[in-house]
């Protein structure tokens, strides 16, 4: 944990914006540049700051590497599932016309679940791969 | 559900690799991966049988047409080398429990099984794509999920041999990106096919030379060819066995897969063997492979890393077959990629069963191993027998088609050199064999057979080794079937 | 001239490549070869950008009043590899840690030297 006052009260006050700015990467991606690989680093970026800031045990009080593993693993299973849930539903496998009514929305919705699970994913692949190369040897 | 199979192949695995993480216990986990194995084989059965009966069959993913979408397309040639991923997979998968306790630390067996679905996953998916960037990406799984696997070798030196895989790896796939990059500067598509269409309207310029340049050599990398193997001994030898098993029989069959597929689909016979002379320098390598590598089989003293650099001489009988560019040698090339696949996968798993009575695998260390284990130890004469080419054995087939397809090529020399270096493969192999039987076993030496679940997977591949050593219909039927197409001879 | 000057993304690419390369064969710390391997791909990376570039063209981005805009192919394509070479770092800085861990050195020379005849 830093001794610096300025450092710990900047990241405080930093940390809401690099995740709502996260988000708003997340959720821009269908329509404009952005995406969930993008939205993902930044949103690890985040905690791996605080994680920087406030040390390692902090972090993980937040965010166990339990929580971190399941997260990376369901990414992915969200990703291939809605590949899947196309394909049960009469298209090719991660066609997104057949997930709604008209194929507009149905690309809209496909292509929000999947940066959703991509997202999810890079998030917690950046934050394990800063566990385990800072608390190598602790 | 028939018409998606060509994507199952590729979800079922890839699906069932993070589930392991979230299922976490170790048996469950390997049965979820056996489950999915065992699957992804069936899969690839259908898929060949459709193929045999029907033709090639194309799947558009996301419902995008090719070329613009990336297009899984399944002709001969792909079918066969998913059969034998998929199905070297399912014979070696369950070995890994009794042999993962005794090789490597087993707490963490989830993310071995993880690893394990993610690198099937690619090396499936690099046989199935019809999109070269894909191919790319694929690649990169699978050689990413193998160095994970290599590195949980028992001693430390695995880590150093995974590392120097990942660079070397790396560097492959990178020379393969920098090609496909370039092609696509030529052409504008990445859809295989599409590329073969539009690559003879370039007027083969400089910068398609350069991408086939880029792309041989790469994928020579990838495959191990001599003298660019110099990654693949360390890695087979430091591997658990299991492991070496699965990458010997598969990965490198994989990289030999791409190789045929950019020279003959990609870029056509035309301009792979006419304006370029590529058949040359590839049987020159090839024939250096089997000679030179089996030379320094002879001299090892561990007999994994013998198997590993036989391994590389085997490579070049594949490249040598290919490199005669006539339907026969291609036949025999692919007869001899699935055969190899069978012994190689044989003779690792019996080093695993071996793997689990003693640490060691240096030949003297083998003294009175006939006595031993006696059922592990003729499993690995067998598949050793299949390794030199002894008739009744599915080596011999392998080796029978080659040297016809020298013959009829009119390279009585080549057919010569191949008959020559089987006898060094006599050689490497009757070291251990001697050993084995013919020396006393050290007193304090450990003693008794492995258990059966570690047998049987090693006999099952044994005994289609010799299965395949006298009915020989289904590879040298897909084989032929598949080099017609590639030869341009109609089906 | 003017080609050869022209080009210059081309030479910037040729040059990052073969010291990405070098780098790779020649430094025996295992930590600056994959300095290197990461510049080699990265290099890739700069050739794919230039393929993608259309003289006079502006960012691929749909709005009123642009007609010539770069390919945006290459940079999806590219946004896949920087991904894969982003785990290939991760990957091979973790094998880098545990060979620290075992050998006590990131040399490649004192590696080779610690260990005895092959098992």
């Amino acid at each position: 944990m830093s001794d610096l006052l300025v450092l710990r009260i900047v990241t405080k006050i930093l940390m809401p914006f690099i995740l709502l700015f996260a988000l708003y990467v997340q959720f821009h991606g269908d329509y404009g540049p952005g995406g969930g690989f993008q939205a993902g680093v930044i949103f690890g970026a985040g905690f791996i700051l605080y994680g920087l800031v406030y040390g390692l045990d902090a972090l993980r009080g937040v965010l166990s590497s339990d929580i971190l593993r399941a997260g990376f693993a369901l990414g992915l299973l969200i990703f291939a599932g809605v590949g899947v849930a196309g394909l049960l539903l009469g298209g090719n496998y991660l066609d997104y016309n057949v997930l709604a009514s008209d194929p507009v929305k149905g690309q809209h919705l496909g292509i929000l679940l999947i940066e959703f699970g991509v997202g999810l994913t890079v998030a917690s692949v950046m934050i394990s791969i800063f566990y385990y190369f800072a608390g190598r040897g602790r | 559900m028939i018409a998606h199979l060509p994507a199952l192949q590729v979800v079922i695995p890839l699906l069932a690799a993070p589930a392991c993480i979230l299922v976490r216990g170790r048996d469950l986990a390997f049965w979820l991966a056996l489950v999915t194995t065992w699957a992804a084989f069936l899969v690839s059965c259908l898929l060949l049988d459709q193929v045999m009966a029907s033709g090639v069959i194309s799947y558009e993913l996301g419902g995008w047409a090719a070329p613009f979408g990336i297009e899984y397309r399944v002709d001969a040639l792909n079918a066969f080398v998913l059969l034998i991923v998929s199905g070297i997979g399912a014979v070696v998968l369950p070995f890994t429990p009794r042999s993962l306790l005794i090789e490597m630390v087993g707490e963490k067996a989830y993310l071995f099984y993880c690893a394990f679905l993610l690198c099937v996953t690619g090396l499936l998916g690099v046989a199935i794509t019809g999109d070269a960037f894909n191919l790319f990406v694929f690649m990169e799984i699978s050689s990413l999920a193998s160095c994970i696997l290599i590195s949980l070798g028992p001693h430390r030196r695995a880590l150093t041999a995974a590392f120097q895989y990942l660079i070397v790896g790396t560097i492959g796939a990178t020379f393969i990106v920098i090609g496909i990059g370039l092609i696509y500067g030529a052409t504008g598509t990445l859809n295989m096919n599409d590329i073969a269409e539009r690559l003879p309207q370039t007027g083969y310029n400089r910068t398609v030379i350069a991408a086939f340049a880029f792309l041989i050599v790469g994928a020579a990398i990838k495959l191990a060819l001599f003298p660019l193997h110099f990654w693949l001994p360390k890695a087979y030898t430091y591997a658990p066995s299991t492991v070496s098993a699965f990458l010997a029989a598969t990965a490198t069959k994989v990289g030999v897969y791409v190789l045929i597929r950019f020279l003959f689909t990609v870029f056509g016979v035309e301009f792979s063997f006419e304006v370029l002379p590529t058949a040359f320098p590839l049987m020159l390598l090839a024939v250096l492979a089997m000679f030179v590598a089996s030379t320094i089989a002879i001299f090892q003293d561990s007999v994994k890393r013998m198997l590993a650099y036989s391994s590389v001489a085997q490579i070049g009988y594949m490249v040598l077959g290919l490199s005669l560019v006539t339907v026969d040698g291609l036949t025999a090339s692919m007869v001899h990629l699935f055969n190899h696949a069978l012994m190689k996968g044989a003779l690792f798993l019996a080093i695993g069963c071996i793997a689990y009575r003693q640490a060691s695998f240096r030949i003297e260390d083998f003294a009175g191993m006939g006595k031993r284990m006696p059922w592990t130890m003729a499993a690995f004469t067998a598949g050793g027998l299949s390794l030199i080419g002894i008739p009744l054995t599915a080596g011999f087939i392998s080796k029978w088609y080659l040297i016809l397809a020298a013959l009829a090529a009119d390279e009585p020399l080549i057919a010569a050199l191949i008959v020559i270096s089987s006898l060094l493969a006599v050689i490497y192999v009757w070291r251990v064999v001697e050993a084995a039987y013919f020396r006393k076993p050290p007193p304090d030496a450990p003693a008794g057979e492995a258990p059966l679940s570690l047998l049987i997977p090693t006999w099952i591949l044994i005994a289609l080794n010799v299965y395949f050593g006298i009915e020989t219909s289904l590879p040298v039927g897909v084989a032929e079937h598949a080099a017609r197409a590639l030869m341009g001879a109609g089906p | 001239m003017v080609d050869f000057v022209g080009l210059y993304n081309y030479w910037i690419v040729v040059f990052l490549m073969m010291a990405g390369l070098y780098l790779v064969i020649e430094h025996g710390n295992l930590v600056k070869k994959m300095v290197g391997l990461t510049v080699f791909q990265a290099a890739v990376f700069v050739l794919y950008i230039t393929l993608g570039k259309v003289r006079d063209g502006t960012a691929p981005i749909v709005a009123e009043g642009i007609e010539i805009y770069s390919n945006p192919l290459p940079h999806v394509l590219i946004l896949t590899a920087i991904v894969v070479g982003v785990a290939t770092l991760a990957l091979g800085l973790a094998l880098v840690v545990r060979i620290r861990e075992a050998y006590g050195t990131i040399e490649e020379d004192e590696i080779g030297d610690q260990d005895g005849p092959a098992i």
